[in-house]
């Protein structure tokens, strides 16, 4: 029988105290003991509501069976009928708002812990040996290319290839991952985890390439010459800028820059690693989303004496998820809310030591529904820093965009997709932040497997 | 040949080398002024190296290193038949090449490298081609002869007076001015303050100037912010918007400070560098 009323199992986590100083991960895979009475909590309803919540539909019910009756390796396998990336969708998809925002369980007791139960499938599977990538169906004969190593390319290679076609993604950068390699830190998704689920893509036949940046080495239009269709993960570009004064300053970093350097470049550990990166005594975080969070949270661990993350509106209007948010407080990063930087403050040398901020306090809601942040006269003050990080997001990548003639785009700068979900290019087919402008990872994800259904879809007309 | 193996490696002087490598598709789509990202090894740096020369059809690109930091101490300990890790690109915007009437071309140091790719295509594109090639000392001087190919008349100069015209671009330059010579585009590769009198000097002798900026990067595709220079008061990213701009308008003084953030951290990676190296040249 069930177990529904025994209190939710959110996991073991290393100690914020010592946690605030590593970049090892935070949360911790389930033992199998906590994994069997966390899946003994499941009701297996009927109607699955978590099930229907999830984007891309994993059978959650079934998978948390297979726990219970001990087979870890069918239970990744049952995961990865529809999401072929499962121990990092179990770390870094915001479950709250999906499967578990869902669980009937939620309101008395908790929901169950499913993101810890995914996440302990495919690593402990993966562990035994047991994680079995699907085989993919005969071959079709049919070339397709994914542009970006990215969630929403990779998820998109990984279901192509499960269809039978030659799949060959390219990436840019000289590691895999996109996003989750030079966004998302260490504390939050190791590397290894990274690798070996890039490598499960790998195992089931998909060609990756390194070095390849489309719209500069190669053109669309030349890859739809060699390849039957396109999928465009290119992910995101430049970071938008506060447009003060001082924010060329030396430094003042881009959220992007700062994460880029310690997860992709592993700038941490300069000098066994060569690229640099500078904390300081005092580290300000501009902006309230979850690459505030990240960017805040690393600075942390770099060891300066404190890491402020200030936002213009309060704590109920800021986009960051509440676990990141819970998680940056408990490892002592301090918020300022309602304040908007007005320059960021230099030394004769070009050196940042500040910020000049104002007060604000809430007004009338804008279009979004969130209220607008208002400046109070006179509310002046300088807070000291020596490194700033901007993190008030992103614009779409134009590197694709601007080189391919007949590929339309939206005034936002993002390719525009039909209500069919096609783009304006026969074959060419987009998803992820080059046409959201910026989202979590599990939309992107989802944005790969649908694009994956089309392209099978059109290829069947080829 | 493998892809990104060095085919041909030239110790142009102490501390420049020459590398032709094999990349076919950077190859085929480079255009002056753009750029290559090289890796060396794992845990290494991402540099941008500006591309020197390429031949489609051979499927090779010609790179040209001066030693500054443990990076590039690293790549040009590389022998022929050697592989950098990665080679991406070509990456940035291409020169605005157009029939100007007379250009100058300036070049300081390895920067006269840089510039020859320019100077190359503004001679195709039927322009006057007046190049200018500075450096401290005689030995400074590269290029000479690949620069004398592709233009009207090759100035070099040298600050110690050991070779060429004793004295700083700047001065030759002046003189051609002077001397009647009328100049409508300037473009200069070299260390930041070389460029920035230069670029002044354009302006006051009527010659429009335009400047290669090599700020800190990282990715170098547009992603991570880290290349930015204010050109007429606005944030431009050098990896994507240039690294050329009109250079009426760039902030070099701000360039200076930005690219100067880390000089600490770059000299203790040389220090740990030549001990590591020092150590196993000491084992043999």
């Amino acid at each position: 029988m069930p177990n529904p009323s025994a209190p939710r199992n959110n996991g073991r986590q290393q100690d914020p105290a010592v946690r605030r100083r590593n970049f090892e991960e935070v949360a911790q895979t389930f033992t199998h003991e906590e994994a069997v009475a966390e899946a003994d909590r499941c009701l297996h309803c009927p109607t699955h509501p978590c099930q229907n919540a999830c984007p891309v539909g994993v059978h959650i019910p079934d998978f948390i069976a297979l726990i219970k009756a001990g087979d870890v390796g069918a239970a990744a396998s049952e995961i990865m009928k529809t999401s072929l990336l499962p121990a990092i969708c179990g770390r870094v998809c915001p479950q709250e708002k999906h499967c578990e925002g869902h669980c009937v369980l939620k309101a008395k007791f908790g929901a169950v812990n499913i993101g810890g139960l995914e996440r302990y499938a495919a690593d402990t599977a993966r562990a035994q040996g047991a994680l079995k990538p699907p085989v993919p169906a005969a071959d079709t004969g049919k070339k397709v290319v994914c542009i970006g190593s990215g969630p929403s390319s990779l998820a998109c290679a990984a279901e192509l290839r499960r269809a039978g076609h030659d799949v060959t993604v390219l990436e840019a950068l000289h590691a895999y991952g996109g996003v989750l390699r030079y966004g998302i830190p260490s504390f939050r998704l190791p590397r290894e985890v990274i690798n070996k689920e890039v490598q499960t893509v790998q195992a089931m036949g998909v060609k990756f390439k390194t070095d390849v940046l489309v719209g500069a080495t190669l053109k669309v239009d030349e890859l739809l010459k060699e390849y039957d269709a396109v999928y465009i993960g290119s992910g995101a570009g430049l970071p938008t800028m506060l447009g003060i004064p001082g924010e060329n300053g030396v430094g003042v970093y881009s959220a992007n820059e700062f994460l880029t350097r310690i997860n992709l470049m592993q700038a941490y550990k300069f000098p066994q690693t060569d690229t640099p990166i500078k904390a300081g005594k005092h580290v300000i975080v501009l902006g309230g989303g979850n690459s505030a969070m990240d960017a805040a949270r690393c600075a942390m661990r770099l060891g300066p004496e404190s890491v402020t993350i200030a936002y213009r509106r309060s704590r109920e209007e800021m986009p960051a998820r509440a676990a990141e948010v819970e998680h940056a407080q408990e490892e002592g990063i301090e918020f300022e809310y309602l304040v908007t930087p007005k320059e960021i403050l230099q030394d004769e040398k070009g050196h940042v030591t500040g910020i000049h901020f104002t007060r604000n306090e809430l007004g009338a809601p804008d279009e979004k529904g969130r209220r607008r942040p208002v400046e109070i006269p006179g509310s002046d003050f300088v807070q000291p820093a020596d490194t700033v990080i901007t993190a008030i997001g992103q614009r779409p990548n134009p590197t694709i965009t601007k080189t391919t003639a007949g590929l339309q785009t939206t005034e936002r700068g993002v390719i525009a997709l039909n209500d069919k979900g096609e783009t304006s290019l026969p074959g060419v087919y987009a998803g992820g932040d080059i046409i959201r402008g910026g989202a979590t990872v599990l939309l992107a994800m989802n944005d790969g497997i649908a694009a994956a259904g089309r392209i099978n879809e059109y290829l069947k007309g080829k | 040949m493998r892809e990104n193996e060095i085919l041909l490696k030239e110790q142009l002087n102490d501390v420049v080398v020459k590398f032709v490598l094999y990349k076919p598709l950077v190859a085929q789509s480079a255009k002056a002024g753009q750029f290559v990202i090289l890796r060396g090894a794992e845990n290494g740096e991402r540099v941008p190296v500006t591309l020197v020369d390429w031949d489609a059809k051979k499927g090779t690109i010609t790179v040209i290193i001066q030693s500054i930091g443990k990076s590039t101490f690293m790549f040009n300990s590389f022998k022929q038949g050697d592989l950098f890790l990665n080679v991406l690109g070509p990456l940035g915007t291409p020169v605005d090449i157009q029939n100007y009437g007379t250009v100058a071309v300036v070049g300081g140091g390895v920067g006269i490298a840089e510039v020859y790719p320019i100077a190359k295509a503004l001679k195709a594109a039927g322009n006057k081609v007046i190049s200018i090639l500075g450096a401290r000392t005689k030995e400074l001087v590269i290029l000479e002869e690949e620069m004398k190919g592709v233009s009207d008349i090759t100035l070099p100069c040298t600050d110690d007076g050991s070779y060429g015209q004793k004295g700083m671009v700047t001065d030759v330059l002046k003189g051609i001015v002077t001397a009647g010579e009328k100049i409508n585009a300037g473009f200069v590769i070299g260390p930041i303050p070389m460029m920035k009198f230069t670029s002044k000097l354009m302006v006051e002798l009527g010659v429009e100037p335009y400047a290669s900026l090599n700020p800190i990067m990282l990715d170098g595709t547009g992603m991570c912010g880290c290349c930015r220079v204010s050109v007429e008061g606005k944030v431009r990213f050098a990896c994507v918007d240039g690294p050329m701009f009109p250079a009426r308008t760039i902030d070099f003084d701000e360039l200076i400070r930005r690219t100067s953030e880390y000089k600490g951290e770059e000299k203790q990676a040389v220090q740990e560098y030549e001990k590591d190296h020092k150590c196993k040249i000491g084992l043999h």
